[in-house]
């Protein structure tokens, strides 16, 4: 691991840091919060690393820890109750777990930015859209207020919100869903940042702006060859957008594949379940898949792999040992790029 | 299980009750006996017919006049069939969820009837309308806020007994509650336990479980399973559609999800802004639809296999849904529509099978509002 030197503030221009090196990389990331019911252990160990112009899917259903670690990415986990334990955060091979509070600062927003869920709760109410897009401007780059008005209407461009320059003195209430969306997008981008973290982008629009607003995001990422986290627990969705996939489960990162690989032979039976569990448009099934039980307390995660009193093929070994991230192979033992599966029969799971 | 089948005492309801007109204390008496009658498989249950929802707007504080009006319902016709599972798809805003409203009676329509056995129930009122309502439940959306809190389950479950006290008499209604938890696939010693005990799919069956209680006929499914995860969902389906073969149910299923109600549904209404646009059966809705703004709709939604999306089309449409406060003239879509001509801002096009597809026996020979209907699949790989 070189050390390159680089200065936080300095803009890298564009695909200098392509050179092989991940834009973020996470290690062995843990999290924990305190609760009255005892240690919620919400991020168990989680890896995973995104290079610029790339993009990696997180999926996983509510409480597989995927937001926490994008909370813990951004440094905007409430502590307390939380607590990272253990862990790595690499931006540009630096740990930002290391960084003072300032430093952190000048990372949030300029180099990697967030957009949230939930358009109308994360947007203050009584302020303009204006305003709030002009903010990034004003505390980031000092620049004064009308300045950062008339960088703000060339950003509504930019997302293609219509008559930018007349709106932006409207309130997030007077837009629909999807140009709020599209405000938030605005608002990640306004600083041309390295890395964005999408957490559930689309989850609460309809299909049709949903699929406006995923393209939109696909777009403005080549533009600008920005790395892209997107989570998600939409398998439809990142099968359109993603290039690879991580799939967590109980605060783990359960199977890791390029994004074609993982929906033709998953690896992991909690990979598996989820596929066949959800009907699909183009054909009419029948009784559909169910992974029985329900995901673990995070309190009281079972030991061994956490997915073992849910899963079909669980043996006495899933009980006892947590299965580390095997490398996937080929039948013959020919190397499969990228793959990894967290479970002791994964031989069985994807060649069977 | 026995006692929960429906029984069919008063075979000998007089027919062609749909007459009456007035609600006298006489006709109520034989409106109520009519519901109570078993309707056959394949005959409607339920006839919708003009049924029209007008939200009013308002200016003033003191005199309030009318301004306008939110268009949520205008104008939808539809049959729901004895055992079938019709789904309802729309964005948000287009008044599916208005229309489960208002064929609970829970909100009042503007215009337009509603038939449940061939009774027009939107002039009901009192303990007609409360024999009507024993028979039409809802499953609601949210399972984290349609449970009240502060009650147990075995009180929200047996709430239903409160006010229909007919269907279970006091000293059994524990047990019968116990009995539904087990129907529904919970541990049945979960009686006296909160809400909040339960996870979201559990919850999602207490809500089934209620609205099982008093052995409808119907039950209206607002987005039963869009508050889920993947996992979860698939288990609620099953479960849903388990209990419509074990006691003849018929669905109304609403959601957004056209994966899911193509999986679930026998046939599927498809809605824009308060119309009906297309409606079908699943195959002729799915693979041969004829509107574009279904066209739209399922090219936009997203399938998890990279290699079949790869051949797809995909329509994206632009721009919002507009304001049902103001739709526009003629055909509704034709704001979003690439296929709009001058004809679709004159002519409002009625929901009929298309003249070009009238006779054949082709599936997209089924009901479209289209002026251009024209058959596309958007749904499989080129």
């Amino acid at each position: 691991m070189t050390i390159i030197d680089e200065t936080a503030e300095s803009p890298a221009p564009d695909g200098a840091q392509d050179a092989g090196r991940p834009l973020l990389e996470v290690r062995d990331l843990h999290v924990e919060f305190s609760t009255r019911d005892g240690v919620a252990k919400a991020v168990n160990g989680v890896n995973y690393s995104v290079a610029a112009g790339e993009t990696l899917a997180v999926l996983g259903e509510s409480g597989s820890g995927k937001s926490v670690t994008a909370q813990a990415i951004m440094g905007i986990l409430d502590m307390p109750p939380g607590r990272i334990p253990k862990g790595e955060i690499l931006f540009r091979g630096q740990d930002m777990l290391k960084m003072s509070g300032e430093e952190r600062r000048k990372i949030r927003g300029n180099k990697i930015a967030m957009i949230f869920q939930d358009a109308l709760s994360s947007l203050n109410p009584v302020l303009s859209v204006g305003y709030q897009l002009g903010e990034m401007f004003r505390v980031h780059q000092g620049l004064s207020k009308k300045e950062a008005k008339a960088k703000s209407i060339e950003l509504m461009d930019r997302v293609k919100i219509p008559a930018a320059a007349a709106r932006v003195n409207d309130y997030p209430h007077q837009f629909s869903g999807g140009m709020r969306q599209r405000i938030m997008i605005a608002m990640a981008l306004a600083l041309e940042p390295d890395l964005i973290i999408a957490d559930e982008p689309t989850t609460a629009l309809d299909v049709t702006v949903q699929a406006q607003v995923m393209d939109l995001l696909a777009e403005l990422q080549r533009e600008y060859h920005m790395g892209l986290i997107l989570i998600t627990h939409d398998l439809g969705v990142v099968a359109d957008v993603a290039d690879k996939i991580a799939v967590m489960y109980a605060g783990r990162i359960v199977e890791t594949a390029p994004v074609h690989e993982l929906y033709k032979r998953p690896a992991h039976p909690y990979t598996k379940g989820l596929l066949e569990s959800i009907p699909r448009l183009d054909q009419k099934g029948q009784e559909l898949y169910a992974i029985k039980g329900l995901p673990p307390n995070l309190t009281r995660i079972p030991s061994g792999c956490a997915f073992n009193p849910r899963c079909p093929q669980a043996q006495d070994i899933c009980r006892t040992d947590i299965p580390q991230l095997f490398p996937v192979t080929e039948q013959d033992g020919g190397e499969l790029a990228g793959r990894g599966s967290a479970c002791h029969f994964w031989k069985e799971t994807i060649h069977g | 299980m026995a006692e929960l089948k429906k029984t069919d005492e008063s075979m000998d309801a007089t027919p062609n009750v749909a007459e009456v007109e007035t609600v006298d204390a006489a006709s109520e008496e034989e409106a109520v006996a009519a519901f109570d009658a078993p309707v056959s498989r394949g005959e409607p249950i339920l006839q919708v017919r003009g049924l029209v929802k007008h939200f009013p707007l308002t200016q003033g504080i003191l005199f309030k006049r009318q301004v306008g009006a939110v268009k949520a319902v205008d104008g939808i016709s539809f049959d729901l069939y004895q055992g079938e599972t019709l789904g309802i798809v729309g964005e948000s805003g287009c008044g599916k969820s208005t229309v489960a409203r208002l064929l609970m009676m829970l909100e009042k329509a503007t215009a337009g009837e509603v038939f449940y056995k061939g009774q027009d129930i939107t002039k009901l009122s009192g303990r007609a309308l409360k024999a009507v309502r024993r028979n039409i439940q809802m499953v609601f959306q949210d399972p984290y806020t349609s449970l009240n809190p502060r009650m147990t389950v075995g009180d929200i479950i047996g709430e239903t007994f409160e006010i229909h006290p007919e269907v279970a008499p006091k000293g059994d209604r524990r047990r019968k509650v116990q009995e539904l938890l087990d129907v529904v696939g919970l541990n049945p010693e979960y009686i006296n336990r909160y809400p909040h005990q339960f996870s979201g799919g559990q919850r999602q069956r207490i809500g089934i479980a209620r609205g099982l209680a008093l052995n409808p006929e119907i039950i209206i499914c607002d987005e039963p399973v869009s508050a889920l995860d993947v996992s979860v969902q698939a288990q609620v389906v099953n479960l849903m559609e388990k209990l419509q073969d074990e006691f003849n149910l018929s669905y109304l299923f609403i959601a957004h999800d056209l994966s899911i109600v193509r999986h679930i549904s026998d046939r599927v209404g498809v809605m824009y802004l308060g119309k009906m646009a297309e409606i079908g059966t699943d195959t002729q809705i799915y693979d041969h639809p004829t509107h574009p703004y279904t066209q739209a709709l399922l090219s936009a939604v997203p399938v998890p296999d990279p290699e079949s999306r790869e051949g797809r089309e995909r329509i994206i449409l632009t721009g919002d849904v507009p304001s049902p406060a103001n739709p526009p003239s003629g055909c509704r879509f034709r704001t979003r529509c690439w296929k709009a001509q001058d004809k679709c801002a004159e002519e409002v096009p009625l929901l009929a099978v298309p003249e070009r597809f009238k006779g054949s026996d082709s599936l997209a020979a089924h009901e479209s509002a289209c002026h251009f209907a024209e058959e596309k699949d958007v749904v499989h790989a080129a």
